[in-house]
Order: structure tokens, then sequence, then C-alpha cells
């Protein structure tokens, strides 16, 4: 992967689903509760599904993206909406980082 | 995805409902002169323990992450704690409204113990006397006395409920001064024309002057107040509150009643509402994927008499059932509408001897027959 691109903050992060957290299709996407802070979020594309649920497989935030097939031209968007993610606490950061693929 | 192509897809409707409220009894130890379902006695139909758990283990299947429970009093039921633990159980949080009555130490501190239980204490002013007129005599005691008994046992931040009145919206700033000295979140919803209130309504619906103090109110607060985003009809007067500017009936909102009937919404509880009901074959989930009432309320919605209105985006026309109860059409402006257009309407109905009788009533009337007075 390039480097501008790694140069996200997030995208070289392992990130998880909170374990608080179930998700739920629908067409659009999904809707994320979160039974913890009882919030609602919506994940408004289902490649947002895709990468959500493969995040615990990864090393890397990143590694998630490439693992669901998502053009490198879409991960800055994708940053920027797990960023949000992670604000309302849907994401949340390793806390002790597990081998997966690279 | 935009936020406006999120709500035209919500708008279509989801495959189960994002907020769903049941009410598990018409029976109240109150008689709150507003009450949307007309509570009072219980009704002999309503479900039983395991009809209501066949209920539950449906909205676990179909990924219904919460549900809202009222009443009626809720608490008055004798299976409820039964009921509010399977479903918790069963990954279905519950967030329950309550007057508070049944709320004594003990109970506070066995719904302390319980995870993913959210509790809404109905208070409708800051006062004995605000309060009282509308919830009747003794029900402010009651709602302090169970907020008290809540934080004597840590239960955390249970919320306080009001619907907002012509007589409470001077105390907006009070009610989240009370919330804020018990460590409550405040819930600031709409009053509707329904149940009892479609009796109540004209004297205690906000004037127009105060729908502009209430929006101006959540504008300054709305990120720390709770409204079920029930004030959308608002959002004529300026930007847009937080949360959807939609109505959700049948779309990603539901009501079912005690007797298992499923209405579009909590407010409208009246047979032109009715889906289906949680006894049909196929039970809840068919009907809220099959019913031709939800089927049509997931369709584009008409303008109508909107339709040339400059504020139309902003408002979407307001409340089905705050027009419906006031007999005003459906495709029209909201009786509260805050350019005057919905009050112009209703002028021209209360002139109309016949419409007087056309006005439709609720479904059911499950109001406590008048005591007879006791002898001195």
């Amino acid at each position: 992967m390039s480097t501008e691109l790694i140069a996200h903050p997030l995208l070289g992060v392992a990130l998880d689903l909170h374990p608080q957290v179930a998700l739920r299709p629908e067409p659009f996407g999904a809707l994320a509760y979160h039974y913890g802070n009882r919030r609602l979020v919506f994940l408004k594309h289902p490649d947002m599904v895709t990468v959500a649920r493969a995040l615990g497989q990864h090393p890397t935030f990143a590694g998630a993206l490439r693992a669901s097939h998502i053009d490198e031209a879409r991960w800055p968007s994708f940053a920027i909406a797990f960023a949000s993610l992670q604000a309302s606490d849907v994401v949340v950061v390793r806390v002790s980082p597990e081998a997966g693929d690279a | 995805m935009s936020a406006e192509s999120l709500v035209a897809q919500l708008k279509t409707g989801l495959d189960a409902p994002i907020c769903l409220t049941w009410e598990l009894t018409y029976a109240c130890n109150l008689q709150c002169v507003h009450c949307l379902s007309s509570s009072g006695q219980r009704d002999e139909r309503e479900l039983s323990t395991d009809e209501a758990k066949r209920v539950l283990d449906q909205l676990r299947d179909l990924q219904v992450f919460y549900i809202n429970i009222g009443g009626g009093e809720p608490m008055v039921r004798r299976d409820f704690f039964e009921l509010v633990e399977y479903s918790v159980a069963s990954g279905i949080g519950v967030k329950f409204s309550t007057n508070g009555a049944f709320i004594d130490a003990e109970k506070a501190r066995r719904l302390a113990a319980m995870d993913y239980l959210d509790i809404q204490i109905s208070l409708d002013g800051v006062d004995a006397a605000t309060n009282d007129a509308v919830r009747g005599a003794g029900s402010y005691d009651m709602a302090i006395r169970a907020m008290d008994n809540l934080a004597a046992a840590n239960f955390g931040p249970f919320k306080i409920s009001v619907v907002v009145t012509r007589h409470n919206v001077g105390q907006l700033d009070g009610f989240k001064a009370l919330a804020d000295r018990y460590g409550a979140q405040l819930r600031i919803t709409r009053l509707r024309p329904s149940g009892r209130g479609v009796d109540s309504w004209d004297d205690l619906h906000p004037t127009n002057a105060q729908q502009r103090e209430i929006y101006d109110w959540l504008m300054a607060h709305g990120e720390h107040v709770l409204t079920g985003d029930s004030f959308f009809h608002l959002n004529a007067l300026g930007p847009s509150l937080p949360g959807l500017n939609m109505c959700g009936a049948g779309r990603v909102v539901c009501l079912i009643d005690p007797i298992g009937d499923v209405y579009a919404c909590p407010f409208v509880i009246h047979d032109e509402f009715r889906a289906g009901n949680v006894r049909d074959p196929g039970g809840f989930a068919k009907v809220w994927k099959q019913s031709d009432l939800f089927a049509s309320l997931r369709e584009p919605q008409s303008a109508g008499a909107c339709a040339s209105c400059g504020a139309f985006d902003a408002c979407q026309g307001g409340c089905m059932a705050a027009k419906f109860f006031t007999g005003l059409p459906l495709d029209g402006p909201d009786p509260e509408c805050v350019t005057g257009h919905g009050e112009t309407q209703l002028a021209t109905l209360a002139a109309t001897p016949v419409a007087v009788s056309l006005k439709p009533r609720p479904a059911m009337d499950h109001t406590k027959p008048p005591r007879t007075p006791a002898l001195a």
C-alpha cells in the first residue's frame, strides 16, 4: 500500500467492532446498535458492513479494507466514515493487537 | 450516502422496526387527561405471559434491538419483571415508561441490578400544581419518590419524560435543572390529540408563540435532550432540529397494544391505522412485513395542500396522528403548523357544524367509570 494512504492515521490502526455492538442488515447497509451507550448508528453502504464485519480478522484497518476488496481510491472516504464510527464507540482500537493476516 | 437519501430509504420501510412501542396493559393507577391510549382499566383480551414471550421471540429473530414498554402503567402487570427479564435475556433491551408508583426502595434495587434497562419517569410539571393538573392528585410526589428511590439504588442515568403543554413550556429550564440534579436525562415530547388527548388537546397544546419558544429552546439544548424526533413540524421555523426529519409511522416505528393489535404508531389507536394483530397467523413479523396498511405508508406520500408551501421540505407536513384526530386531512397542514395554515383549517372545521361529528374518536376507551362520591 502507498505511504500516502497509510498517512491517514486510522488506516494503520487495528480496529474492532465494539463487543456490545450488534449489526442488523438493511437494504441501505446496516443498523448498528450499541447496547452500552444505547446509540443507534446507520452504516450507509453495504460495503461499510462488509468492512465492519472484517475488522476483527485483520491487524490493521487497511488490511480489512483490502480483504473486503475496497478500491484504494475509496479508502480515504472509508477512513472518514470509520473515524465517525469510532467517535460513537461503534468501533474501537484493539487493545492487545492479535496477529491476523497481512 | 447523504442524509437525505438515508431518509428516503427509511421512508420505504425497514426490515424490522427501529422504535417499537409495546403497551403491556390498559390498566393504570392514574388517569392522565392526555393519555394517548385512554388507559385506566385492564382489558380482558390482553396478551398472556406466554403470548407475550412468543412476541419477544419474534422480535429477537427480527433483531429488534430494544423495545419501549408502556401502558397503562406497565408495572401493574404481575409478570412485568418476568417479561422484562425474558426480553433482556433475548438480547432485546428495554426502555419502559412509568409513573413511578410501584418503584419502592426494593423494586429500585431490583431494577438497578438489571442490564440493558432504561426507565422513563413521566412528569409534566416541575411542581405538583402544574403536574397534578394533568396527571392527577399525588402523581408529582409519586414520581419524585420513584426518582429518589432510583437515585438511592444507584440506578444510574434514568430519564425524565415530559409531554410539553401550554402550562409547562415555561418550565423547560426547570425540567433540565431537575434532571441534572438527579444525573438524569431529560426527554421532552410533543402532545398529540390522541386517546383522552382528543378531548384535552384544545386546552393543553402549546400556542403558536410557545412553539417558537420550544424550537429556540431545543436549538440551544437539543444535543443533550431526547425528543423521539417528535418536534420535526417545528423545522419550518429555521434550521432543522437534531434527528430524523420524517414521520416514522409504519416505516421505522409501530405500536403493539395490550391486546396484540399492531398500529402504525403509538398515537393512532384507531381502526384506520390498525395493521393486524400479533395473534394472527405469522404473528408480528408478518404484520410488519406484509400488511397492506404499512405497505401504503411506505409509498411516497402526497404533500396535498402543502405542496405549494415553501416550508414543506422542512416540516414534511407534520404529524399524521395530530391531523387525523383533529379532523384535518392527512395530506394537508398539521394542526400546529407554525405558519398558521393548520389553525385556519381548524377554524373552518369548527365553523362547519357537521364536521364536529366527523372528527374521529379513538378505537377504544379504557377510562375507569366515575366513582360514586363517598357519603360524608
